[in-house]
């Protein structure tokens, strides 16, 4: 199989639109033939990942495109960054970091880019639409468009992302492809309660299943008696796509391309199917947590960022209520819905209850917490698969209302009444 | 001493050798591979605590995070990266490190793909020799 480019793409690799889109082209060839791609396809929008900040590499792959003058061609939102720029001073992140970070946010903001700084950008008014061809980076964002919005991008990493977004280009692979979209595993629910399907731990939940078994194919879940809002169809995308490398799910009868069993594979067989009953999400839900006493330093929200419409939901939870004093509880969000919910009221709820906001990043991308927190608590499978290897910290999981019950108590605890036989 | 030569697709050209560290689990190398030392710190993993670092890494696949390129590229720059990578199919994440190692430091890592049940004659400890043309030479102690 061989590459073939359009005259566009061969003077964008000749250098006819400058040095900086020559090396993006340059290394968006290369991949293209890499992945044997035959033709390359134009994207409409793209979501550049690379602004997390992980060392000087990435640092210098940055600051050489915006050196070399890159512009973006089509509209592109940025992911989180290493810093929420305005409260960094607040945690424990160095001097260094700071200056490194914001060095990399400056020259991902100097290409002419959104800077929404979230992992979140399906929030964002810039979102894309159904059977748009786009090129994303982060597990999360990617596996929402593809399912949830019926946009297209293939899983794209970070480094990736920029060189699509600089050429308005994109090799035609894997998801951008009807055929590539069909369903892979079948996954049943059998037996499970409706009333669970409307917690939100149950999703967070079964998609930590769901990526353990789906690794990198599409999954199918049929079943559900409940039709799942975007909030919760977010956290069971970042669970697949955290303890596997799912881009892509359908829930028949949910998701946009999955009206029917039938459509959801198109047409095809499943190469598997799989039972899930409420011993296989028991299990999970104890896989989850990564810890064995009660102790709680921190409660974070949050992973991924949260939304106006979650803020809607703690705000009531937490209303006439304190946290405990020796607990901290931080939401992590974009400026756009933490500014919503200002204007809201939701943020002065949240500082009546004692807790913080970061925005711009998580705990995951900046060196934020201190030594002392060892003991973490969240509603987020992302947070919950990630914290142990990246910060060495404990974390246990548990649904919004055990969050903010935890952190007035002190203590980690769980209401098990709707996961108990 | 036991040589088997198997025939990989070559995914990024290169030569290696080392000696083989090897999972069927896939892995994310953000939150599951330390750039700064070449740990595999991923506590959920079966390789966690082991240091790939000069070794002949083979996994399947990766899973998770988009950002395991760019840990993968910190690590090729900080000569913490596996000497080359196996996989069972062509790893779009770790092409790009590799790529992308190759514009800016003409460092590029040697990767390959063998067919799965070539991979799962690898065993961790096998002297592992890897050829420009893709070829995977194995040496065992028998």
């Amino acid at each position: 199989m061989t590459l073939s480019l359009s005259t566009h793409d061969q003077a964008m690799l000749r250098g006819d639109f400058g040095p900086a889109t020559k090396m993006a082209m340059t290394i968006v060839v290369r991949m293209a033939t890499v992945a044997g791609a035959n033709e390359l396809l134009s994207i409409v929008g793209a979501h550049i990942d690379s602004t997390v900040y992980i060392g000087d590499a990435g640092l210098e792959f940055a600051e050489k495109l915006a050196g070399l003058g890159a512009k973006v061609s089509v509209p592109t939102t940025l992911n989180v960054s290493g810093l929420d720029e305005h409260h960094w001073q607040e945690w424990s992140v160095t001097n260094d970091w700071a200056r490194q970070a914001h060095r990399q946010m400056v020259a991902y903001q100097s290409m002419g880019t959104i800077p929404t700084w979230t992992c979140a950008p399906y929030q964002a008014e810039t979102k894309p639409s159904f059977g748009q061809q786009i090129a994303w980076g982060e597990s999360n964002a990617i596996v929402f468009a593809n399912s949830v919005l019926g946009a297209r991008t293939d899983r794209y990493p970070d480094l990736f992302d920029v060189c699509c977004a600089i050429t308005g280009r994109a090799p035609a692979i894997g998801l951008h492809l009807t055929e590539n979209r069909a369903g892979q595993l079948l996954l049943k629910l059998i037996d499970i309660p409706t009333e669970l399907q409307r917690r939100d731990d149950f999703y967070p939940v079964l998609g930590n299943f769901v990526g353990k078994v789906a690794l990198g194919k599409i999954p199918v879940i049929d079943g559900m008696t409940f039709k799942p809002d975007d909030d919760q169809l977010k956290a069971f995308g970042a669970a697949t796509a955290s303890s596997g490398g799912v881009a892509m799910f359908h829930i028949v009868g949910v998701t946009p391309e999955a009206e029917t069993l039938e459509a959801a594979f198109q047409g095809h067989a499943p190469q598997q199917t799989i039972e899930i009953n409420m011993d296989t999400l028991r299990e999970s839900r104890r896989a989850l947590t990564h810890t064995d006493d009660d102790s709680l330093h921190l409660v974070v929200l949050g992973s991924p960022h949260f939304s106006l419409a979650e803020y809607a939901r703690l705000a009531p939870m937490i209303a006439g209520k304190k946290k405990h004093p020796d607990v901290k509880f931080l939401v992590t969000s974009s400026r756009a819905m933490t500014q919503f919910a200002e204007r809201a009221g939701y943020v002065q709820a949240l500082k009546d209850f004692g807790a913080q906001i970061t925005v711009d990043t998580c705990i995951l991308t900046s060196p934020m917490l201190p030594k002392e927190i060892q003991n973490l608590m969240t509603n987020s499978a992302k947070f919950a698969y990630y914290a142990p290897g990246l910060l060495n910290k404990k974390i246990g999981f548990g649904s919004l209302q055990d969050c903010v019950d935890s952190a007035v108590a002190g203590k980690i605890i769980r209401d098990e009444s709707a996961w108990n036989e | 001493m036991k040589s088997i030569t198997l025939n990989g697709k070559t995914v990024i050209p290169g030569t290696a050798r080392g000696l083989a560290l090897v999972s069927h689990e896939p892995l994310s190398f953000w939150g599951g591979y330390d750039w700064k030392t070449g740990e595999i710190t991923d506590r959920r993993h079966e390789l966690s605590g082991q240091i790939a670092r000069g070794k002949i890494l083979a996994l399947p696949f990766t899973r998770g995070s988009s950002t395991t390129t760019a840990v993968l590229l910190e690590a090729i720059r900080a000569k913490t990266a596996p000497a080359a990578i196996i996989t069972t199919e062509t790893d779009f994440f770790f092409a790009l490190a590799s790529v992308v190692a190759d514009e800016l430091y003409s460092t590029p890592l040697p990767l390959v793909a063998l067919s799965e049940s070539d991979f799962g004659l690898l065993r961790s400890g096998d002297d592992v020799e890897i050829a420009e043309s893709g070829e995977v030479y194995l040496k065992r102690n028998a």
